[in-house]
């Protein structure tokens, strides 16, 4: 069997994700080649070819290019399994290649049984095994869900023509996020709001009991999507990763993106209506409790 | 413009599942319209006001039950419903739900198709990608800021991690619209009751592609509980109690 591992690059950075992907492909047992648009100045730790292209011609963004790219790639090597992370980079051009290929795309795995890939359902709530019918396919991985392996060795580099780098799409530039005006990532405790809260009105308990702890709070995507509690208080993947000693999750359901920025927490307690809320997952104490009954009877006994 | 925006009805995330051999049991579960698609729907009816002079469908596949979301569709400003009927929507892959939105599409020539970045069920993230790509349509993914002016789009995607990228193209064009792009309105009561009278179409799904599916679901499950974590329930107060017992013995934050 045989891998074509698509690696990431951003804003003049590899970004170290590939190593799942070589984690990946180890577990299937197969050989590998990667492919990456990026710069063979910065190099992935590989033991195999390494097709690059250059993002300074190519773009760091723009599908069409990275298509044909990838496409003629796939020509040479005549890979088995084509592999990208399951982020903004793979989530957008993996289907430009199923719908190429005509072949399957199986998005998100999380793991392996018997070869075939295992991905999340409902929330993360149930598995669901896929098995892809065309002998060719792709997959997008769960970020964090193969452990990353690399080699001290350097890749053997085939520098690619990139052609025509136009496209019908133009790639302005990055925007930064804000300077975040409260730093997570120092707090030793943290408890979170998440849609279980119910209402703005809510957010004022979650907050009173990170001050009565002496920690701070911060909240899930659909609070923040809210305009509820500011951007800079999210938790997850497009927000903050942390890792405080004690994290409390308030009517959190346990989204994988918000899993992703706090399940290295020390001491996780959840409390969820929802027994089999897969926050349960990560916590170390599940209350199942209202919170606006709960919360509040915790604020009675820290006052 | 003629606008099309794609949604999918879902089970509530919250409901509890019981299995089937190679999918959850669809009866006696609470339906919603799937959370992203609400963005979509949004951007959309936002675009039709801009513009005026605009033309908007919504398209929904699946058995009768999923004209309930179609509804909130209408009744938040859609003009019209297609209605793609398929009892065994559940066992569609993605290729083949892109096939139909796209065949659907090529007749009728639309300047923007809105969708959710992904549904919250099966979140396979393709669906929209897919289907531009056999329209010849540019597509851009997870959108969270969408502006039209003067015939060109400008749209942000969100990155990882707060970055996001400014990107620019003209239509026709498919967008996939990521949580917090703008806020959706709520249906007003007048809404709802002249949703009533707009037009809903109902084609059956085989009438208009027959492509054949590329994956198969071959087993659905729990996920099992990793060991450790302990389970409380009972009565807040004492909840409470326990909690703060368990921080004291177990955790270093709490004097």
């Amino acid at each position: 069997m045989k891998t074509l591992l698509i690696a990431e690059y951003r804003a003049g950075k590899l970004l170290e994700s590939y190593t799942e992907l070589v984690g990946f492909a180890q577990a299937l047992n197969a050989e590998s080649a990667m492919f990456v648009v990026g710069s063979t100045g910065v190099l992935p730790h590989f033991n195999g070819t390494c097709y690059v292209a250059s993002a300074e011609t190519c773009g760091e963004y723009n599908p069409t290019v990275h298509k044909r790219l990838v496409l003629e790639v796939i020509e040479k090597e005549q890979p088995d399994v084509i592999v990208f992370h399951h982020s903004s980079y793979g989530w957008d051009l993996a289907p430009r290649l199923a719908a190429a290929l005509g072949v399957a795309q199986i998005s998100e795995v999380m793991d392996l049984q018997e070869s075939l890939p295992v991905v999340p359902v409902c929330n993360a709530k149930l598995r669901r095994t896929v098995r892809p019918s065309t002998k060719r396919y792709i997959v997008t991985l769960q970020p964090g869900a193969f452990n990353g392996s690399e080699s001290d060795t350097t890749p053997e580099i085939v520098a690619m023509e990139d052609g025509d780098g136009s496209g019908t799409i133009v790639f302005e530039g990055y925007e930064q996020p804000e300077k975040t005006a409260v730093d997570l990532s120092r707090a030793e405790i943290i408890v979170s709001a998440g849609r279980g809260i119910g209402k703005q009105e809510n957010v004022q308990m979650v907050a009173e009991l990170a001050e009565r702890l002496g920690g701070e709070y911060g909240a899930s995507r659909p609070v923040v999507d809210a305009l509820w509690v500011e951007h800079s208080r999210q938790v997850g993947t497009t927000g903050q990763s942390v890792t405080p000693k004690l994290y409390i999750a308030c009517g959190i359901s346990g989204a994988i993106q918000h899993l992703a920025g706090m399940k290295k927490s020390e001491f996780v307690v959840a409390v969820n209506t929802d027994r089999d809320a897969p926050i349960g997952e990560v916590a170390d104490v599940l209350v199942v409790s209202d919170l606006k009954q709960f919360v509040p009877a915790l604020l009675e006994r820290l006052s | 413009m003629k606008i099309l925006v794609c949604i999918k009805q879902v089970p509530d995330m919250e409901s509890k599942f019981t299995l089937q051999e190679r999918w959850y049991d669809t009866h006696d579960l609470a339906w919603r319209l799937n959370e992203y698609d609400e963005y979509a729907i949004e951007q959309a009816v936002a675009i039709k006001e801009q513009l005026g002079d605009s033309d908007l469908t919504v398209l929904s596949i699946g058995p009768a039950r999923v004209k309930e979301a179609m509804k909130k569709a209408l009744a938040m400003g859609c003009d019209r419903g297609l209605h793609i009927e398929d009892n065994e929507v559940e066992q569609r892959d993605p290729q083949q739900i892109a096939a139909l939105i796209a065949a659907h599409a090529r007749d009728n020539h639309y300047d923007l198709i809105f969708c959710g970045m992904q549904s919250q069920d099966r979140a396979s993230a393709q669906v929209g990608v897919i289907t531009a790509e056999k329209l010849g349509f540019p597509c851009v993914t997870t959108i969270v800021d969408f502006h039209l002016q003067d015939g060109s789009i400008t749209v942000k995607r969100e990155l990882e991690g707060g970055l996001k990228a400014r990107v620019s193209l003209s239509p026709p064009a498919l967008f996939t619209c990521q949580l917090g792009l703008n806020t959706p309105r709520y249906p007003t009561l007048p809404n709802i009751m002249k949703a009533k009278k707009k037009e809903m179409i109902t084609v059956p799904a085989a009438e208009i592609s027959q492509e054949a599916a590329v994956q198969e679901t071959m087993d659905i499950y729990f996920p099992e509980k990793k060991g450790g974590g302990l389970i409380l329930e009972g009565d807040a107060g004492e909840l409470a109690d326990r909690l703060l017992r368990i921080l004291k013995e177990q955790t270093t934050v709490m004097g």
